[in-house]
């Protein structure tokens, strides 16, 4: 963990000082700033293995808070998944929920406190299978909130059991010979199930595989922002996003499967925006 | 406000929470607490607050998690069956730290049950409930007048312990009509919530987690909630007693089984029988000191439930061996009249 000091390399007041106050780090060096931690991205060493998505995901989010100046607003919920200790690497205000209760979460936060940015961030066990009653109602009321989903196909934190979005044919724990369609059911487009109700305003379908698709992921992480600060109403970017773990891969050939496999069942782009 | 109305228990019950600031409520629809949720509906348009007809039981005390941890009053209520569903949120309620009121009207059970009056969620409510080391405070209001009184306390007992409060009634109190008296005397208390989810504007941020990974951070936060528990059980006791001081018999009952407890010690004092009565307000923490008390001298206690014996359990461990107890029950949404409890007494004679 690296802790900020200032230029004589010495803390004039440590006591106050937390890895929750965020300064980019290339400022300390004194030089001019090309690229830098977001400041709502804390300064500490997260639990994400080597590949995994997640931490382009929060970053990306935490860049688009601080472009809109609103990490003093901004508040985020967690969920039970992977992203579990997410609030460890936000610095902005952030509530647990129960496993896919989050968009219930949200909506009792931003229905007192409309002032404020609100956003859920949920995995595809979170949000497709516990929490499909929450996030179907939640988007049918139209909360005017954001919701980033992030789907690798797989329960991470669990130790990679079968998810409702596993492809047909892949192997997890709990489908050792790999899903079958006959026996588990079929992978479910959450999106495309959202598209249909009128209270969803803006649903688009995004990758983190390559560099020009966390780029693409980025412009459409900030637009869902944009709709909830111009009150647009509810909605939500799919993130498809690797899981070298527990799909036995490298984190290349996790990158390619999303290219290859993923992103053919579920395709890219804009899903429904008005 | 000073008037005097006509309500319900149900109606009760949100115009005391009304009073009391709250201005969320999230809910879903079951019999015998429906009058409670138009209610609302109705009381939190005309107040500026917000009513949300929830997915589920399950949505409705998240949402009311997400007010909470935004530093709102919040309610939310149902009856047996969807205050099971409840548990998975009233646990992480506790476990963040929360403050908010909950409110069963319970109805006869197990499952579906029937729609009738029951005392069955006792130790649902008193026990725990959810997983989970927990304790909630627990009032028993045995009137609408109770209802207001007790909801409005309950929103000052949440804020002050960071804490679910409950409420515990039955179809039968939320349903009957009586007289009430608006006139609240005792201020609603305001503290800040410095902890809350409001943005963290010239703060550091707030997180509301109850998720402890680390060696021995989470027996330590254990540790704490059970000193608070500790000092809800030193200082929240109520409890309504009647003849205590002369009585042989004691019979012990809360809610509208107390009324009934209550009519039954009257007939049975009108032929000369030295008989009292016990009435728990808060079932958690339960009235064991006053029970301490006076297990040396009286000789029999009657406990009187719509259950098959639950709050007895209590009584016993709080008699610990020193007078006898005996128990009356009645289940599945029927109601003990005052002949059978006092044919009962006369029994123990």
């Amino acid at each position: 963990m690296k802790k900020r000091r200032n230029k004589t390399g010495k803390s004039k007041d440590s006591k106050k000082q937390s890895v929750r106050q965020h300064v980019p780090v290339a400022e300390e060096q004194g030089s001019d700033v090309i690229f830098s931690r977001p400041q709502s991205l804390t300064d500490v060493e997260n639990h994400y293995c080597a590949g995994c998505g997640h931490g382009i995901i929060h970053r990306l989010i935490c860049e688009t808070i601080d472009e809109f100046g609103i990490r003093e607003k901004v508040i985020g919920i967690a969920p039970v998944g992977c992203a579990v200790l997410a609030y460890d690497y936000w610095g902005f205000d952030v509530a647990e929920a129960a496993h896919g209760r989050t968009p219930a979460v949200a909506t009792g936060i931003k229905r007192v406190r409309p002032e404020n940015i609100v956003f859920t961030y949920q995995g595809d066990g979170d949000l497709a299978a516990i929490g499909t009653a929450e996030i179907v109602h939640a988007a049918n009321r139209g909360e005017n909130i954001t919701v980033i989903f992030v789907n690798n196909g797989v329960y991470g934190m669990t130790g990679g059991q079968m998810a409702p979005t596993t492809l047909a044919g892949q192997r997890t724990t709990t489908t050792l010979s790999g899903r079958s369609l006959r026996r588990e059911g079929y992978p479910i487009k959450m999106l495309e199930m959202l598209a249909v109700l009128p209270g969803t305003k803006y649903l688009e379908r995004v990758s983190v595989h390559s560099a020009q698709e966390v780029l693409r992921a980025k412009r459409a992480i900030k637009k869902a922002f944009k709709m909830q600060i111009d009150n647009k109403g509810f909605s939500i970017v799919e993130v498809l996003s690797m899981c070298p773990t527990y799909w036995n891969m490298t984190p290349i050939q996790a990158a390619d499967r999303i290219k290859n496999e993923v992103a053919t069942f579920y395709p890219l782009g804009v899903i429904k925006s008005c | 406000m000073s008037y005097k109305a006509l309500m319900c228990g149900n109606e009760a019950c949100g115009e005391g929470a009304v009073l009391a600031g709250c201005r969320f409520y999230a809910g879903y629809p079951i019999t015998p607490q429906n009058e409670l949720t138009a209610y609302m509906a109705k009381r939190m348009n005309e107040t500026g607050g917000i009513f949300i007809q929830a997915e589920s039981e399950l949505a409705a005390i998240s949402m009311v998690f997400g007010a909470a941890a935004a530093g709102f009053r919040a309610m939310t209520s149902s009856s047996s069956p969807g205050i099971s569903l409840k548990q998975e949120g009233i646990s992480y309620l506790v476990g963040c730290e929360l403050p908010c009121v909950i409110v069963n009207m319970q109805r006869g059970g197990p499952g579906l049950g029937n729609i009738a009056p029951s005392q069955a969620d006792y130790f649902q409510a008193v026990k725990g409930g959810g997983h989970g080391d927990y304790k909630l405070i627990v009032l028993a209001p045995s009137s609408a007048q109770e209802f207001l009184e007790y909801t409005y306390l309950a929103f000052d007992l949440a804020d002050k312990y960071r804490n679910p409060a409950f409420i515990l009634g039955d179809g039968l109190l939320g349903q009957m009509m009586e007289p009430l008296n608006l006139n609240l005397k005792a201020p609603v208390t305001n503290l800040p919530k410095p902890w809350s989810l409001t943005g963290c504007r010239g703060r550091k941020p707030n997180i509301i987690r109850s998720l402890l990974l680390g060696e021995g951070v989470l027996e330590e936060h254990n540790k704490r909630l059970q000193e608070k528990f500790r000092r809800m059980k030193d200082t929240e006791v109520r409890a309504e007693t009647f003849n205590l001081k002369d009585s042989d018999i004691v019979l012990v009952a809360y809610g509208s089984v107390a009324r009934i407890a209550k009519a039954s010690m009257g007939m049975a004092r009108a032929k000369g029988l030295k008989v009292g009565l016990l009435r728990p307000i808060t079932l958690w923490p339960f009235p064991d000191k006053v029970i301490e008390e006076i297990s040396g001298r009286v000789k029999k206690f009657l406990v009187v439930e719509m259950s098959a014996g639950q709050m007895v359990e209590d009584v016993r461990l709080a008699v610990n061996g020193k007078a006898e107890v005996d128990f009356y029950g009645r289940m599945g949404g029927s109601i003990p009249t005052e002949d059978e409890i006092f044919e009962r007494i006369e029994a123990l004679i």
